[in-house]
């Protein structure tokens, strides 16, 4: 093991430099962000993760924003275990009738203020599993159930997706939305 | 002749049904296939249903026979397997929950996918019905003095997939873990009727994202079996190079996640780096980093040129030295072998009863592995051995993974050495008929049985993941450990969730 520590302390990081905020995000967020939640927020965010009926195909995508190379906690940025502890919750999809009162649950549970994120294909209701009868609202979509704020498509989105998309809610939590992209500016 | 061959002596196969036998039998000889299931002669891999029929896939280990078994039940019933055979269990719940077909004798009538929530019942019926009265879900009770449960779940503390553990424990002991899944459910059965095969192909392909290549490629088996055609070499080998990088990434994945919840957080991030590279090298290659999608029905949708060839010699030399470091770390860590050493144990001969594919089958002695076995296109060319292990413990499961990706980046050198020249894809002429096709993936075998009518389009298709007959193992595994190590058995498991309630 000292080989590996030794290793690791001789060669550079391999993470890289921070991709921009997604333009579109930035434009959806303005929104639906006020100057209360900005100050209260700063530069942090806690991402509560729920499966709400994914194929695990963005679960996967979404646990690589923790590896070395995107390291999402340079950011500020960190996955919680509880909703409880939570200000965005970060929903995959397609919502399965099944789960639809757990997401709720799980949204209740979220103190304000809080932001929905629904990423991939599935979860903006355009997935291929829709329509079926074991969906909600027969495609899905994160928005039949919960506001939605973010929407952050692919199949599954890449970690530079979700970062790019996460980053521009970071940004417009913390009151730094370019004019351009804020419609209430 | 095998046993299992003997109970359909007398029979004519299904002229329709392809690579492998299928057999309409009567019921008489589905009780003699009962009967050898309870004496363990042979194994149930699948058991599923059409309105008016029963289906029955069942393999015999040392034969290596492989054969379809279906009964007609034109009063919608049938006699229950699971009477004399639990693996059965789910699989027959499953029946009644989306065909409405009866198991007679079937002493566990829960529903299983359906909890009441769909706007109908019996979806894949001919004729559904309404839906379920909205109802509690019974937990089989225990008894005892000082016992306490646990209710974990549908939604996990990480960023896992949805389920619900129920554990009942003494003091810190479980002394049952009873599953609750269905909760990801979306209908995948019902969705693939009537669809066209490439579309088919890609929702196949996400019954379960992290085994996208092999279950798309057991779906492209089986509908090339229906046709009748022999993809090109170029295009097998292909498949195959794209599932020994979706197994070593995944097996990256793991053995980090385990040693991760072991509080070793060291290798989880060297794994982390290990598996970025493989899905990065992916998506310069074959332009996804899953490579969803790639595997289509007559061959490949994407070739690879030399400098590909040359980026992925690249990966696997970079890939390979890196690796056993993180090994060498795995085995040189006392604190954490003392975690993972005799942990989670899963006896042979449960996994043997339950034909308990991948590492799970394989770490407790079950050497089957379908490329060695029944999927041997074009591992026989390839020298292919699978690894097996005794022990049954989570320690024997991360060793089979380790063990796995040192096999797999081998075979990936000499698949990139031998290519063959030539076509990557062909077309497939339009035929009826049935068909079932085999992968492994990176968790075990992957099953596809598909009916195709005459306009070639998909009257019935059915996709098995290996999780099937490997979730039931985790109740056993985990019974007589502590609470706080159910974390790691389950990812030592790591059943896909998606991939069970389709």
């Amino acid at each position: 093991m000292r080989r590996l520590y030794f290793h690791s302390l001789l060669s550079r990081a391999v993470t890289e430099p921070a991709p921009t905020p997604d333009e579109r995000a930035l434009a959806e967020l303005g929104a639906s962000l006020r100057a209360r939640a900005r100050a209260r927020l700063g530069r942090s965010l806690a991402i509560r993760e729920v499966d709400a009926g994914s194929c695990n195909g963005c679960e996967l995508e979404i646990h690589a924003l923790n590896n070395a190379f995107y390291d999402l906690e340079r950011f500020g940025i960190r996955f919680v275990a509880s909703p409880r502890h939570a200000d965005v919750l970060l929903v995959t999809g397609p919502v399965t009738r099944n789960m639809a009162f757990a997401l709720k649950r799980a949204f209740d549970c979220t103190p304000d203020p809080k932001w929905v994120v629904a990423a991939g294909d599935c979860a903006c209701g355009r997935g291929l599993f829709a329509p079926s009868y074991a969906l909600e609202g027969e495609d899905g979509a994160v928005a039949r159930v919960l506001p939605v704020d973010l929407h952050i498509p692919g199949c599954p989105p890449t970690p530079v997706d979700l970062l790019r998309g996460l980053l521009a809610l970071l940004e417009a939590a913390d009151g730094r939305i370019p004019h351009a992209a804020c419609p209430t500016c | 002749m095998s046993e299992l061959l003997a109970c359909f002596e007398g029979l004519r196969a299904e002229p329709d049904h392809h690579p492998w036998p299928r057999f309409r039998v009567d019921r008489e000889r589905w009780l003699a296939l009962r009967q050898g299931l309870a004496r363990d002669r042979f194994a149930l891999l699948a058991e599923f249903g059409e309105p008016q029929e029963v289906h029955a896939i069942l393999f015999d280990g040392e034969s290596l026979a492989l054969v379809v078994a279906s009964l007609a039940c034109p009063t919608g019933r049938f006699p229950s397997l699971a009477v004399d055979h639990l693996p059965a269990v789910r699989f027959e719940r499953t029946l009644r929950d989306l065909v409405g077909l009866e198991p007679e004798g079937l002493f566990d009538l829960r529903p299983w996918l359906d909890h009441g929530k769909w706007p109908l019942s019996r979806p894949l019926a001919s004729n559904p019905g309404a839906p379920e009265v909205a109802f509690d879900y019974a937990f089989l009770p225990v008894e005892g003095e000082g016992l306490h449960q646990i209710p974990v779940g549908p939604i996990h503390a990480g960023i896992i997939e949805p389920g619900h553990f129920r554990f009942t424990a003494s003091g810190e002991t479980v002394v049952r873990l009873e599953e609750r899944l269905g909760w990801v459910h979306k209908g995948i059965e019902k969705r693939l009727v009537g669809l066209d095969l490439e579309s088919a192909c890609r929702i196949v392909g996400r019954v379960s994202g992290d085994s996208t290549v092999a279950f798309a490629w057991a779906f492209a088996r089986a509908a090339e079996a229906i046709a009748g055609v022999v993809p090109p070499a170029r295009a097998v080998w292909l498949r195959a190079l794209m599932l020994e990088l979706e197994r070593i990434a995944n097996h990256f994945g793991d053995i980090g996640a385990i040693c991760n919840d072991a509080a070793f957080t060291l290798i989880h991030a060297h794994c982390g780096i290990l598996r970025e590279r493989v899905l990065r090298a992916a998506h310069e290659v074959f332009g996804h980093r899953l490579m969803m999608d790639r595997v289509v029905p007559g061959g490949v949708a994407v070739d690879l040129d030399p400098g590909g060839i040359a980026r992925l010699h690249r990966l696997v030399d970079e890939l390979a030295p890196a690796f056993d470091k993180v090994v060498s770390a795995y085995d040189n860590t006392p604190s954490l072998l003392d975690r993972t050493a005799e942990t989670g144990r899963v006896s042979p001969s449960l996994v043997r009863r339950f034909a308990a594919g991948g590492h799970v089958g394989r770490a407790a002695g079950r050497p089957f592995d379908s490329r060695a076995h029944l999927a041997t296109e074009p591992y026989d060319d390839l020298g292919f051995r699978p690894v097996v292990r005794e022990a049954g413990d989570v320690d024997a499961r991360v060793w089979i993974r380790i063990e796995e990706v040192r096999e797999s980046l081998r075979l990936v050198r000499e698949i990139l050495a031998k290519l063959p020249a030539g076509p990557v894809r062909v077309e497939l002429p339009v035929r009826a008929g049935c068909g079932l096709g085999v992968a492994e993936a990176f968790r075990g075998e992957v099953l596809v049985w598909l009916r195709l009518d005459e306009a070639g389009r998909v009257r019935r298709c059915y996709p098995r993941d290996p999780s099937w007959l490997q979730w039931p193992l985790l109740e056993a595994a985990i019974e007589g450990n502590i609470v706080a190590d159910f974390p790691l058995c389950n990812k030592s498991f790591n059943c896909s969730y998606s991939g069970h309630d389709l």
